[in-house]
């Protein structure tokens, strides 16, 4: 197997759950308590990587942050590099393509956190980020938990968003997908099924953790 | 049940109709496309009852296509070594060359780089954060190219830029949208009107870069291949080689 693309593929990996766990929960945690009308829409655009085609999200962020237009300039003033072709430009390409798969997860776990619990902290004189942090997040962790699971497991698989802004530069942008569609094309089979097999087994185990994780009951906290 | 018939007679409707009139399936070099479309439009113009459907891609990956049973009826590879090896394994006869690519370097028209004169030595320069070519791998034109670069001398210091592209069209595409800076593609492509209106390129010498033979086969499986040997022979016929010659073409 391509060693270089499986680190690579861990890598990218890894930051995109860390990033999805810090942006999402906040995400996550507004969208359950809301009562705004903008709820709706921000649930929409939350899942519409889940029904859009990758090729539709690789086309746009590669003709809208391309060095020439307004967003790519800004992304290279951040970076010092352009968008496509790079690491940074993978992980932010993930971040949006999982996004639903972490902060569904997230709200689902937040949203079935007792509300009397919750207010109880409040008037016991708690801040909201004390209560966020000591009363909603242990009582939802296991949700949040499979949701950075899921996304972890979801950029692994990603393919048609790298294949359009990728370019398939070693050590950078090849993930192990790209390499297993390298290694098929050019009829090295020997390599594309220890490649793919690695993929199948790493995806299933990740579901069987997800499922335990969802139907488990964990201790409560207070009875720790 | 009388509704099931019903649904099972409205979709066997398209279905039979599909069948009667099924399509020349070809697949194409992603390189040919600008010079494909036009001989496809001219071969039916004098065959009004044949109808060709062409999908262009690697000609690495359609080798693959067809070794696993793809239903094709005409290859027009990138090169000869794929039609041959398909020709040794039984699944395709009468390989026959039917152009001769060379290679071009294009620039987006605000590039500054002096192409005419450093070559492709100025690819090195610092001003190219990222040159597009097809995989090496899987496209007999990111070869040709990789051993061009290879040539001027300029491969070590390049091949940090270089992105590759599943085909010359994802190359070119890179290179269009902006994201690369330079690409190495088929002169064929090169000067397509999409890119010649919102660039430049050069040819890359042959010295180079070797002419690369492009061959043809009609395949084993091919279900019309009556018809697939007319377009091919129309390909090769005067009116074929007069168009392959206008979008940057040698001729066998």
């Amino acid at each position: 197997m391509d060693l270089q693309a499986l680190r690579l593929s861990l890598w990218l990996a890894t930051l995109t759950t860390l990033a999805l766990v810090l942006l999402g929960l906040p995400l996550a945690h507004w969208l359950a308590t809301t009562r705004s009308r903008l709820r709706f829409a921000v649930e929409a655009v939350v899942a519409l990587p889940i029904v859009l085609p990758p090729t539709v999200l690789g086309f746009y962020l590669l003709v809208g942050l391309a060095p020439r237009t307004a967003a790519g300039r800004g992304f290279e003033a951040l970076l010092g590099h352009p968008f496509p072709f790079s690491f940074a430009g993978l992980l932010v390409a993930s971040v949006l393509y999982s996004l639903p798969f972490a902060v569904q997860p997230f709200a689902a776990a937040l949203s079935g956190v007792d509300r009397r619990l919750v207010e109880a902290a409040h008037t016991l004189g708690a801040s909201p980020l004390a209560t966020f942090f000591r009363v909603t997040l242990p009582l939802a962790w296991h949700g949040v938990l499979a949701g950075a699971v899921l996304a972890f497991a979801h950029t692994l698989g990603e393919f048609g968003v790298v294949l359009m802004v990728g370019g398939n530069v070693p050590g950078e942008t090849r993930t192990l997908s790209i390499a297993l569609f390298e290694q098929v094309e050019a009829l090295d089979y020997a390599a594309a099924n220890r490649t793919a097999a690695f993929l199948l087994a790493a995806s299933f185990l990740v579901l069987v953790a997800v499922h335990a994780l969802q139907q488990r009951r964990f201790p409560r906290w207070d009875a720790r | 049940m009388r509704y099931l018939m019903l649904l099972l007679a409205v979709l066997a409707g398209p279905a039979r109709a599909v069948a009667e009139r099924q399509p020349l399936a070809v697949a194409a070099a992603a390189n040919l496309k600008p010079a494909l479309d036009e001989l496809v439009q001219a071969f039916q113009a004098s065959r009004p009852e044949a109808t060709v459907r062409v999908t262009y891609g690697a000609s690495g990956a359609f080798f693959a296509q067809i070794r696993s049973g793809a239903p094709l009826d005409l290859f027009f590879s990138a090169d000869r070594e794929y039609p041959q090896k398909l020709v040794e394994a039984g699944l395709a006869q009468g390989e026959v060359v039917y152009a001769i690519g060379r290679l071009a370097v294009w620039v987006p028209a605000r590039s500054r780089l002096d192409l005419e004169r450093r070559g492709l030595a100025a690819l090195a320069d610092p001003a190219v954060r990222k040159v597009a070519l097809a995989n090496p791998a899987l496209a007999p034109y990111g070869r040709a190219a990789e051993a061009a670069l290879r040539a001027a001398g300029v491969l070590d210091a390049v091949r940090p830029k270089l992105v590759l592209g599943t085909s010359v069209a994802q190359a070119a595409q890179f290179a269009l949208t902006g994201a690369a800076d330079a690409a190495l593609l088929p002169r064929s492509l090169a000067s397509a009107p999409e890119l010649a209106a919102a660039g430049r390129s050069v040819p890359v010498p042959d010295a180079l870069s070797a002419p690369i033979e492009q061959s043809a086969v009609v395949l084993g499986a091919a279900h019309a291949p009556a018809l697939a040997r007319d377009l091919l022979a129309f390909v090769r016929g005067a009116e074929g080689r007069r168009i392959l010659a206008r979008h940057g073409y040698a001729l066998p």
